[in-house]
């Protein structure tokens, strides 16, 4: 963690300097400093004005957390199908190769069409982004529970029930949560792209960034973009202690 | 509680591509209640496979496992405790122990405390709350142990549980089985390929043969127990159990032989 904060400060230190001394140019790219006082606007003032980014960050979270929710709680029931039975996996593997590859970015245009323009369009570009990792990671964390520890509860007695939810559902926890982590930084990431689909309110961080774009505001730019890796961080920090504290003794 | 175990002419064999493969064939073996008995086989000699069919994970072709006489389930009755401990690594120690007892339907403070005198008994009394991981090889051996033991199994089997252990650590735990097994009369299986272990803890040894296995001989160890791995009777024992179980003899191996005159050759063209 301190090393972490050395590095960041060294090089915004750095970057600054660069930029004071015109190394940089301003007009290309913004220097910290300006990236600090643009989300003391935002803030303050809003983009556009009243428009304010703590609520610009209110609904980029609530879109991330819709569709990362959607994906959750269908990717894992279905990843644990596709582990459990090889018949459905043989039955379905073909389909999901096919459609994996597909980036979630481009069923934009299909997207728009289904659900229109707004959140549920957005909504459904970012559970595209979280399901496959969820789905992929989850089978393959219930297909490859060791097969000793299902033995050696059946020996001491477990039933059909009690192995589901006492060996193969802790013992690929692990992978499970694996998926969830690169899911939510995919749909992170898939955010401002799906905010491009346009929103209704004028709120979202990608929208906001939109808007600072057509006002010719560099800084505010860089300061949306700052604003996404921030957040970005936080949530994977977030994920690492509740996988801490889910993985005790697995790890 | 203890029974005694009764395999009566058994058969298993599986359905391959190229037709039957016979893995047990015929083995009929009374194992009295509170005896401890070592099934002494190399490995692949099927010895997996009866401890499947005994521990009720699969049924056998023909013929009929009992306890006490009777054929009743063996799942959840039968203990085992292997080579790879199956612990789960998600549960404490305690937790581990507890699980058959969860099974059991017992309440969780009843199940826990009663997890914790097994531990404390087996010196781990510290250790409790620590995950399998971060507990030594000899340990994790006996967590595995109290965990089969706590459950009160009719029947204890253990396949080759020592093997992938050091010699003191291994001894060590020989010794600890014995006393346990002293003061608790249970019956046990014990599984091992090596003739010292089997002629140390047993009261009979049951040699059989690679697959399709059947039995080879019984052979009683009457040597008064604690016994010790030098005396003369020892020898006298290992030796008998080496003439039915054999060595693979140093000499007369023609592979080995081609080999070595290769290497010469090879050797001699190198200098």
């Amino acid at each position: 963690m301190r090393k972490a904060l050395f590095s960041f400060g060294l090089l915004l230190g750095l970057w600054q300097l660069a930029s004071s001394l015109g190394i940089i140019n301003e007009l290309r790219f913004a220097s910290p400093l300006a990236i600090l006082r643009g989300i003391i606007e935002i803030e303050e003032i809003g983009l556009p004005p009243d428009y304010y980014l703590h609520t610009h960050i209110y609904y980029s979270m609530k879109l991330v957390a819709s569709g990362f929710g959607l994906a959750l709680i269908s990717a894992i029931p279905l990843g644990v199908l596709i582990g459990a039975s090889s018949k459905v996996r043989a039955f379905l593997r073909p389909v999901l190769e096919f459609l994996r590859p597909i980036p979630p970015l481009a069923w934009i245009p299909i997207a728009m069409l289904w659900f229109g323009i707004g959140f549920p369009s957005a909504c459904f570009i970012i559970f595209l982004g979280a399901f496959f990792p969820i789905l992929l990671d989850t089978a393959h964390g219930v297909e490859n529970v060791p097969k000793g520890l299902v033995d050696s509860a059946k020996i001491l007695g477990a039933k059909p029930k009690e192995l589901w939810l006492k060996v193969y559902l802790p013992a690929s926890l692990p992978s499970i949560v694996t998926g969830l982590r690169l899911g939510m930084g995919i749909a992170w990431m898939t955010l401002v792209a799906a905010e491009f689909t346009g929103v209704q309110d004028g709120y979202g961080l990608g929208y906001m960034i939109m808007t600072a774009r057509d006002l010719q505001r560099l800084d505010l730019i860089c300061a949306g973009m700052a604003v996404i890796g921030i957040i970005g961080i936080l949530l994977e920090r977030l994920l690492q202690l509740i996988s801490h504290f889910l993985l005790r003794g697995q790890e | 509680m203890a029974k005694d175990l009764t395999l009566e002419q058994i058969h298993k064999c599986y359905a391959t591509d190229s037709g039957k493969r016979i893995i047990i064939d015929d083995i009929s073996l009374h194992v009295p209640k509170g005896s401890f008995v070592t099934i002494l086989g190399s490995n692949g000699s099927g010895k997996s496979t009866l401890m499947r069919l005994i521990t009720g994970q699969e049924e056998p072709t023909s013929g009929s496992i009992l306890l006490d006489g009777q054929n009743i389930p063996r799942l959840g009755h039968v203990g085992l405790v292997s080579q790879e401990l199956n612990l789960f690594p998600w549960r404490t120690a305690l937790e581990n122990v507890a699980f058959g007892l969860e099974m059991q339907d017992i309440p969780s403070q009843e199940r826990l405390k009663l997890a914790k005198v097994y531990l404390e008994a087996f010196g781990l009394g510290a250790f409790l709350n620590q995950y399998p991981s971060q507990l030594s090889g000899g340990m994790r051996q006996k967590v595995a142990i109290s965990r089969t033991l706590v459950t009160a199994p009719d029947i204890i089997l253990m396949d080759e549980p020592f093997s992938a252990l050091d010699f003191q650590t291994r001894t060590g735990l020989q010794c600890f089985l014995l006393q346990l097994w002293a003061k608790l009369k249970e019956t046990i299986v014990f599984v091992t390929h090596e003739v010292e272990e089997a002629v140390f803890l047993s009261d009979f040894i049951v040699v059989i043969s690679t697959i399709p296995a059947k039995i080879k001989k019984i052979i009683p160890v009457s040597i008064p127990r604690p016994r010790s791995r030098n005396s003369p009777d020892f020898a006298k024992v290992k030796a008998e159990v080496f003439t039915v179980y054999g060595a693979t003899s140093c000499l007369g191996n023609q592979e080995l032989k081609e080999a070595l005159d290769f290497l010469q050759r090879h050797k001699a063209k190198n200098v």
